[in-house]
């Protein structure tokens, strides 16, 4: 495998809604992200991208960002319709191939143009569940529900988790929820959709960030101190809510596995739990310790703009490493209906 | 430093109107089943999953390889969804690739489908912006000015469409999978079919299909015992923007480039000599010459030649679209695969009744968006 680096990462400010559209927004962020990387924008090899046509409420959405990205002359690019977690996935794997020495990745979602929650129901089978239309904190607290009767996390734990995310958000200026909340006070709110309360479930939120990398010697040229990709893997799991067993995330261990999170320390780590019970199952799935602080920038909670939380959550992750406050981290992405599937990732410093 | 990648089982569904004898779920495996039958694999030699499609308004299902990861064997594997609109069937099998090529994986199933009956296609590709009139309605409304364009650069016949898809229409009859079949199909009868965007004509225009086609895609290890793989010489991907006022968008820069890019990875010094068939993009006739000006295959200017000398014809000596094409069957997000797949069927020997004698090296071909998205490959009989 070939070393591959991020070397920049940029986002806009998490917003309930940006008044900006998605090519704005994109507009933002890729001159930061390519100054950033020290790489010439026509010299960067493979472009990548992540976002949903259900989110932006038309079909080809992803085309007209194409204008915000400088793709001329034309540019090797392609795009998933996932987060954009896995459009990293995919440029890292064009790099291992050898056909380019760098990529641009990024993703966006502006959640306020519709009611995501009603519309993420669209993601489950449309002959047995989708029909019930179950919104998306209704599914997630299926999950929670399973938890805590397993006792294997309590409505207390899960306000502290809630609160702490958000309390942690009030050091990162792009997050969009944050302040210190009284536990009891979060308690005594009324549920939103039993176990889950309001402060369970992330907010609404505009976003956009991208990634460059650089493979090897570029990555060390234009870097002092790239954030090496050490580990990377994704899987999948059943689809069916009740053809698995929801109170752990086996596809996330998996991952974690395969990607090497415990051949080393771990000092921080940025997990994707849209849901607080969820940060519980896939810090464990992971197999962090205690002593690994997890989501300094305060999370999916704090700030959670859909189709591109997963890219970030690994562009946090680089930026601690590349300012020199970490050496080894994990960053974790999930998609689907209460965690079905998961993508983890290792960085490191030299 | 990369490593080789071939096809190795390819497997489609028989493309129609509308399926609904099957699911998604059913649509999916029918192609997938076939292609691991063809590979002489099970569901457990595959390591990844590369699921493509385009806009999922087409089945009003989000996301849907979450809900298709237990009918693809995902489970506790990697899968992936491209979408980069009409060519993503291409940039599917493409990104499959990428992950032998990387060494990543020893098998991996790409799956591209599209049951568009599901919802109603020509207005799911009517995009309404907001604060903007729409002046086109569907995919041909915005193609026509183009090859209005292309007529009058090269002066071609009016009736070089109408010869096109005579014979992708001539060249289903052979392909058991086509959706459109029309077994007494005579150039009049497509000359007086009603015109829809001028100089488009009802039957110079692709079908609304559903269907899916699949491809196991191996590493050179991993093909050790199969008879007749189809060899990866190439690929290659270009996008350019949309709305950029230095486009050409009648010989789109990003075509060419990609071609241009394509033909260096693959060693192709002379198109039209060192490639035996084509399986090419043409939702509407007219994009048969104009992807062959595109491509190289001919001058500016002078692609229309090819068809009017017969050269793109089942036994010219440049066959085009041997299958009946995107003209005959046109399940959007399976179109591009199919095209990759069907140039491998040619070079593997195993494209039936529509096979090309002796036909080595094939170039599969797909487009997308507003002319600006492009994805090729080069496959081949003998490794690279």
């Amino acid at each position: 495998m070939r070393d591959v680096a991020v070397v920049s990462f940029a986002q806009v400010p998490n917003v309930r809604s940006d008044s900006r559209n998605e090519i704005e927004m994109l507009l933002d962020i890729i001159p930061r992200a390519v100054e950033g990387s020290g790489i010439p924008r026509p010299e960067i090899g493979f472009t990548c991208s992540g976002s949903c046509d259900y989110i932006a409420g038309q079909p080809f959405s992803f085309v007209m960002a194409l204008d915000a990205v400088g793709a001329w002359p034309p540019i090797s690019e392609s795009h998933v319709e996932m987060d954009g977690a896995w459009a990293l996935y995919e440029a890292w794997v064009k790099i291992q191939t050898g056909q380019c020495e760098s990529a641009l990745v990024y993703g966006f979602g502006k959640s306020s143009m519709g009611s995501t929650a009603d519309v993420v129901t669209l993601q489950l089978d449309p002959y047995l569940l989708g029909p019930l239309w179950p919104t998306a904190p209704h599914v997630a607290a299926l999950q929670a529900r399973k938890m805590i009767d397993a006792g294997r996390i309590t409505e207390l734990e899960m306000a502290e988790i809630a609160a702490r995310n958000r309390k942690a958000a009030l050091a990162n200026p792009n997050a969009q929820v944050a302040g210190e909340f009284d536990v009891d006070a979060l308690l005594a709110e009324p549920y939103l959709a039993s176990p889950l309360r309001k402060h369970d479930c992330p907010p609404v939120s505009d976003g956009a960030s991208a990634i460059v990398l650089a493979a090897g010697d570029l990555a060390r040229r234009v870097s002092k101190r790239p954030a090496w990709i050490r580990g990377f893997d994704h899987r999948i799991e059943p689809h069916s809510l009740g053809a698995r067993d929801l109170t752990v995330s086996a596809s996330t261990r998996t991952a974690a596995d395969k990607a090497g999170v415990g051949a080393g320390r771990v000092d921080v780590a940025e997990v994707y739990a849209p849901f607080s019970h969820q940060e519980k199952l896939v810090v464990e799935a992971l197999g962090l310790g205690g002593d690994c602080e997890i989501n300094p920038s305060g999370g999916a909670l704090a700030a959670h703009p859909f189709m591109t939380a997963g890219l970030t959550r690994i562009g946090e992750v680089a930026q601690r490493i590349l300012d020199g406050g970490a050496g080894r981290g994990v960053a974790h992405a999930t998609s689907g209906p209460c965690l079905q599937q998961n993508l983890v990732c290792v960085l490191e410093g030299e | 430093m990369a490593e080789r990648c071939a096809v190795i089982g390819i497997g489609q569904t028989k493309h129609d109107v509308k399926r609904i004898d099957v699911s998604q779920a059913g649509l999916v495996r029918e192609a997938a089943e076939r292609a691991l039958a063809d590979a002489g694999c099970t569901w457990k030699d595959i390591d990844a999953v590369v699921v493509g499609k385009a806009p999922d308004m087409f089945e009003g299902v989000m996301m849907p390889e979450l809900f298709l990861a237990d009918a693809l064997g995902a489970a506790g594997k990697p899968m992936l969804r491209v979408h980069t609109a009409g060519s993503v069937g291409g940039s599917t099998a493409i990104m499959a690739s990428s992950l032998i090529e990387a060494g990543i994986h020893e098998r991996v199933l790409t799956v591209a489908y599209e049951k568009q009956s599901e919802s109603n296609a020509m207005w799911a590709l009517t995009i309404s912006m907001p604060f903007s009139v729409a002046v086109v309605a569907g995919a041909g409304g915005y193609f026509a000015p183009l090859i209005r364009a292309y007529i009058a650069r090269s002066g071609a016949p009016e009736d070089t469409g109408i010869r096109v898809a005579l014979k992708d229409r001539l060249n289903a009859l052979k392909n058991e999978y086509a959706h459109l079949q029309i077994p007494d199909v005579t150039f009049e009868m497509i000359a007086n079919s009603p015109m829809l965007w001028d100089p488009i004509r009802y039957l110079e225009t692709c079908p609304s299909s559903d269907g899916a086609c699949a491809m196991v895609l191996s590493s050179e290890k991993a093909a050790a015992g199969v008879k007749n793989p189809a060899w990866v010489h190439g690929t290659s991907m270009r996008s350019e923007p949309t709305q950029f006022a230095g486009r050409d968008q009648v010989n789109p820069h990003a075509g060419r480039l990609c071609a241009k890019d394509l033909y260096a990875k693959g060693g192709i010094q002379n198109p039209r000599q060192d490639i035996d068939c084509a399986e090419i993009y043409v939702p509407f006739s007219w994009f048969e010459p104009m992807w062959m000006e595109n491509l190289g295959f001919a001058p500016e200017g002078e692609g229309w030649k090819m068809t009017y000398e017969g050269a793109t014809a089942l036994d010219g000596d440049l066959p085009v679209n041997m299958s009946g094409g995107v003209l005959s069957s046109n399940p959007i997000g399976a179109s591009g695969m199919l095209r990759f797949a069907e140039s491998a069927r040619q070079v593997r020997g195993t494209a039936g009744e529509h096979q090309v004698d002796g036909a080595k090296r094939a170039l599969g071909h797909a487009y997308g968006g507003g002319s600006q998205f492009f994805a090729m490959w080069i496959v081949a009989a003998e490794k690279p």
